[in-house]
């Protein structure tokens, strides 16, 4: 491949050392990638050029003295609800229009201290609520592998354009499934790390208790890489896991003899594509093939999970998003008294899908509500949780596909809300458990559009979740590019 | 006639004096510039989290001991939701279910009967920002826009719940006024009143004497002393007594008292009840209060006002002594002190609570910054008790300590105040008064008692005041009856 | 149980000013999701400790040390209205 846009971080990282080219050399390429892929896809919300050079450049000089931390000089890009000191942060929300932040979160800072070069800030579903990147206040992304479907989300942005190679890597946020369901969906490796892993500290919060962030790549050593430079206990954030570090990347080479796998019997059937049954299976049996040990396990109160995420996300949602009313920053539509200013800028800051979940999250929480709704929600996450802690008592991890389709047609499921929920229904309970899951490309259906196979692990589990994780990207093999990656396309 | 009686429950908060917020590392003590105090979490910024202050956690602990509370073992953070614009996130990090501090009571006296206050719960909370509401009329009503200063923001608050056991406006005054003792004893507060370190709200409402029911409350808010307290729930009472025997209702409503004008006025309708849709605050772990955290917070536990009363009395002051003994911090240390070195208590007690004050109060200084201690005030009581000094030379000699002149003994040799103890140069000075006066020494002799005064008086000033006037008195009527 | 909202009470408590139109739509959309969820209520969890931290961890501090508070052109350089280095509102009182 001659195009530097299209290395893997691994390639990029010895390039560099072995000065073939320099950091400049590879944000040049990436943004010339994204000049001619932009208009198609729409991944960015902002480019944030001076930083970006001035991050390669000084890279540059760092490469010189011998520097070796791993990610110096690769162009990253962030989902646009990671706050970025002096950078245009604004979750895809008309509510947050122009705002600039003061400050740099945790997960943002540990990826400039590794030397990183931060591209842009990447499009989602508006305070990364949705699965299609369509709820975005400034207009959907697009999926590279066919620009009339989705990228997924609500990391869209951020899987196309890794997907397209418009950033070699990057980070998103996943609370029901937002970086393995878009990952699936634009042919990428996606991992949601175990909850608490990663700081939260700048991670503009939609549910508290299930958002984490995470990286999207094109090769599982890539995605360890990029998690293993933000992981680790924060001062800044009480939920964050102050404990040893799980050794993400020490068993990449190990393969899967003797391993056992879970097949979680729950996640087949009609409601699944049965292209994407196919190729779970197929990937299960080859992993079988490769000496695990498989077997089915079924986790009853799984079931339950797409309900009870959807009354405890919108309940935390609620007070979280209450912070945005015109006062202290973003938008402000004028009213007559306070009250009504909060209301209407609310009314007209908010996009539909927000405004739902806000809605349903206050009715959830209100008086003589509440017990029925939001703790009965708790209470089956508990369950939930059991039942994961029953499974891996007899597995070492469990495999099911990351999105019951492929990428599915823009505006094909905006009418309904339960019908665009349904896309999470395969990656929500992992989020009520907490615990970590990746999901790797394992092929294309007849349309040409890229299939997921999801790899969960128990809390803490990322060593044994990467090694099966690398183990499919071995025996898969997958090498497809979407057509907008290659050299020929141009901008329209 | 029917006779009412009141039922109050009284919630105060009182601001803990950390050095930083409850959630942030921002200033509690901080200036009159606006927003100068403040942080990503403290003004809310998207993506900021809140991480508690452990002093603070402490600060909360010590009050619920100090209240005699069950320190709850296994503790949760809630959101409170609500609108407002001095509230950054919209919601307020409190307590709800599973406080920290639970079941407690505080013995309140007045007029020298004792009632037990029963303490419903001790639990943390955050301040509010400042709101100054700009307009001709400079308050909320009639304002034309409002501004916001957030350094208030986040400084930590807790709450102190009373079970509603309380039945008089004295009484309630004296609860506020033990309870403030007991924050300054443990040194987390202030708890000034006029600063707005120490809030009181009062919810009241009457019923009928004998009564068992609980007849429709108000809440009384907005009262910056404890007088105007007093003053705003003895209003509310007769208000409320009033309405109910002219036929009307109490509504449940927030009442503000004007100080000006002496009387409670309704606050802003609300036009819905709150739902404050509580629900326990993911961004923050549970606490979990172990045996040996406990330990800790007990073992710390200072002498609390009500124990110090109880020693200054048992030790021999007056209870007007031992009230104001108890107020003044240091004076009641050094009480303890020189009585313990022999001093005699009431002496002390009234010299501690008479010229020391005044005394510290006219040169507005503490006592550590003066020479007084407890071994000086012992010597003093001791030169005193022994008839070296008259009560009222005592005084002059305490001020001279006071002001750094030197020990007890020093100064009152330097000021010439000592009592002339021998008892035949007071004799010597007896004769010649009496030898100067015959008719008045004749009265005597005659039974007429009326002249002793004048002739004490007489060898006091001979004596330039220093005999011991009892002596003298002694001496003329044994030379009376010769 | 059939789900009833009272929309306009839940629009009010979250702050969001929706037509009557937009009030009816959300509404609807609002008990369709709800009915979804009634299978939820419908699962026996007596006993069942409710579950909102996915990690079992417990007191996190900090100490109570001061930090730099932002410049207050950084404080206020987002705000929407700003006087005299106090963030601006409209008056809280509607008379």
């Amino acid at each position: 491949m001659s195009d530097l846009a299209d290395l893997t971080i691994a390639q990029a990282s010895a390039g560099l050392r072995a000065r073939e080219f320099n950091a400049v050399d590879l944000l040049d390429a990436v943004e010339r990638r994204a000049a001619i892929t932009e208009a198609h896809l729409h991944a960015y919300l902002t480019l944030d050029r001076e930083g970006s050079r001035n991050a390669a450049e000084a890279a540059d000089i760092a490469l010189v003295g011998g520097d070796p931390r791993p990610l110096l000089g690769i162009p990253i890009a962030l989902k646009d609800n990671m706050v970025t000191k002096g950078v245009e942060t604004t979750a895809s929300s008309q509510i947050l229009a122009g705002w600039k932040p003061p400050y740099d979160g945790t997960a943002v800072r540990r990826l400039k201290d590794a030397g990183a070069v931060i591209v842009g800030k990447t499009n989602l579903d508006e305070f990364a609520m949705g699965s299609s990147t369509e709820n975005s206040a400034y207009g959907p992304s697009r999926n590279p592998w066919n620009t009339d479907t989705v990228p997924g989300g609500s990391s869209g942005g951020s899987a196309a354009a890794v997907a397209v190679g418009s950033a070699l890597g990057a980070f998103g946020s996943d609370t029901g499934g937002s970086i393995r369901q878009p990952a699936s969906l634009t042919g990428t490796v996606g991992a949601k790390p175990t909850y608490g892993l990663v700081s939260r500290y700048g991670l503009i919060a939609f549910a508290s208790s299930l958002d984490q962030i995470g990286p999207l790549a094109r090769t599982v050593p890539d995605a360890a890489m990029l998690l293993e430079a933000v992981v680790g206990w924060d001062r800044m954030d009480t939920t964050s896991y102050h404990g040893d570090v799980p050794a993400i990347s020490r068993s990449l080479d190990v393969g899967v003899t003797g391993l056992r796998i879970g097949v979680i019997t729950e996640l087949t059937g009609e409601a699944f594509d049965s292209q994407v049954t196919e190729a779970t299976n197929a990937t299960i049996d080859r992993l079988s093939d490769a000496g695990a040990e498989v077997v089915e396990i079924s986790l009853p109160a799984i079931e339950y999970a797409l309900s009870a995420y959807y009354l405890i996300a919108p309940a935390e949602c609620s007070a979280n998003l209450a912070r945005f009313e015109g006062v202290r920053y973003g938008l402000r539509v004028d009213g007559s008294t306070t009250e009504e200013m909060m209301a209407r800028t609310r009314a007209e800051g908010f996009g539909p899908e927000v405004t739902r979940r806000i809605l349903l999250g206050t009715y959830a929480l209100s008086a003589g509500y509440y017990d029925a709704f939001y703790g009965q929600a708790q209470r089956v996450r508990t369950l939930i949780r059991d039942d994961f802690t029953t499974a891996y008592g007899r597995v070492d991890v469990l495999v099911s596909p990351t999105s019951p389709t492929t990428a599915f047609e823009i505006g094909s499921k905006t009418e309904d809300p339960l019908t665009m929920y349904f896309a999470d229904i395969c990656t929500i309970a992992t989020n009520l458990a907490g615990d970590p899951a990746i999901s790797v490309p394992v092929g294309l259906d007849d349309r040409g559009r890229p299939i997921g196979f999801q790899i969960m692990a128990p809390a803490l589990g990322e060593e044994v979740m990467f090694r099966v994780a690398a183990e499919v990207e071995r025996l898969v093999d997958f090498t497809a590019r979407p057509r907008l990656a290659t050299s020929e396309v141009v901008a329209p | 006639m029917t006779e009412w009686e009141a039922v109050i429950g009284l919630e105060t908060h009182v601001e803990l004096q950390t050095k930083s917020k409850m959630f942030c590392g921002c200033p509690v003590d901080f200036g009159d510039e606006p927003n100068t105090a403040v942080c990503p979490v403290c003004l809310a910024l998207p993506g900021a989290l809140p991480v508690p202050n452990r002093e603070a956690i402490e600060g909360i602990l010590s009050i619920g001991d100090a209240l005699n509370c069950t320190l709850t073992e296994d503790s949760l953070f809630y959101r409170k939701n609500y609108f407002y614009p001095d509230l950054p996130k919209n919601y307020q990090i409190s307590q709800y279910t599973f406080p920290l501090c639970v079941d407690g009571h505080l013995d309140v006296d007045v007029d020298g009967e004792s009632t037990t206050v029963g303490i419903t719960r001790v639990h943390m909370e955050e301040d509010t920002g400042k709101s100054t509401h700009v307009g001709e009329s400079g308050r909320i009503h009639g304002a034309e826009h409002t501004l916001l200063d957030f350094n208030r923001a986040g400084v930590p608050l807790v709450e102190v719940v009373t079970e509603p056991d309380i039945r008089s406006p004295e009484q309630a005054r004296a609860y506020g006024m033990e309870l403030q003792r007991i924050v300054r004893a443990l040194g987390v507060s202030d708890a000034r009143l006029e600063e707005g370190s120490m809030r009181f709200d009062a919810n009241i409402s009457i019923r009928p004497v004998g009564s068992e029911e609980l007849g429709t409350r108000s809440e009384v808010k907005n009262v910056n002393s404890l007088r105007s307290m007093q003053r705003a729930i003895a209003y509310e009472i007769t208000r409320q007594i009033e309405v109910l025997e002219s036929g009307g209702s109490i509504h449940l409503e927030t009442r503000h008292w004007d100080e000006a004008k002496g009387v409670t006025k309704p606050g802003r309708t609300k036009e819905d009840s709150a739902d404050y849709r509580y629900f326990q605050d993911p961004d923050l772990l549970p606490l979990h209060i172990d045996d040996a955290w406990r330990e800790r917070v007990r073992d710390r536990r200072p002498k609390l006002p009500a124990a110090k009363r109880a020693r200054y009395r048992e030790l021999g002051a007056d209870e007007r002594a031992a009230d104001l003994l108890t107020d003044a911090g240091d004076l009641g240390g050094l009480f303890e002190s020189a009585v313990a070195e022999g001093a005699d208590a009431r002496t002390v007690a009234i010299w501690l609570t008479g010229e020391v004050v005044a005394y510290l109060r006219r040169e507005e200084t503490e006592v550590g910054e003066t020479s007084l201690t407890a071994s000086s005030l012992a010597r003093l009581a001791e030169m005193t008790t022994g008839g070296d000094l008259s009560a009222t030379a005592a005084k002059e000699v305490l001020a001279g300590v006071l002001a750094g002149e030197g020990n007890p003994r020093d100064v009152a040799e330097a000021r010439d105040l000592l009592q002339i103890s021998d008892v035949n140069a007071i004799e010597a000075e007896v004769d010649a008064v009496l030898e100067q006066h015959p008719q008045a020494l004749e009265k005597l002799r005659e039974g007429d008692p009326k002249p002793i005064g004048f002739l004490v008086g007489q060898v006091m000033r001979a004596t330039g005041g220093k005999a011991d006037p009892r002596m003298v008195q002694d001496l003329i009527r044994k030379k009376t009856q010769e | 149980m059939p789900v009833e909202i009272d929309i306009e009470r839940v629009a009010h408590l979250a702050r969001i000013a929706l037509t009557d139109d937009e009030m009816a739509a959300y509404g609807k959309q609002l008990v369709h999701i709800l009915e979804h969820a009634e299978r939820v209520q419908a699962l026996p969890t007596d006993g069942v400790e409710p579950t909102s931290h996915p990690l079992p961890m417990v007191n996190a501090f900090r100490s109570d040390e001061v930090t730099d508070p932002l410049s207050r052109d950084d404080a206020l350089a987002g705000a929407p209205d700003v006087e005299d280095g106090y963030f601006r509102v409209p008056k809280i009182l509607d008379e």
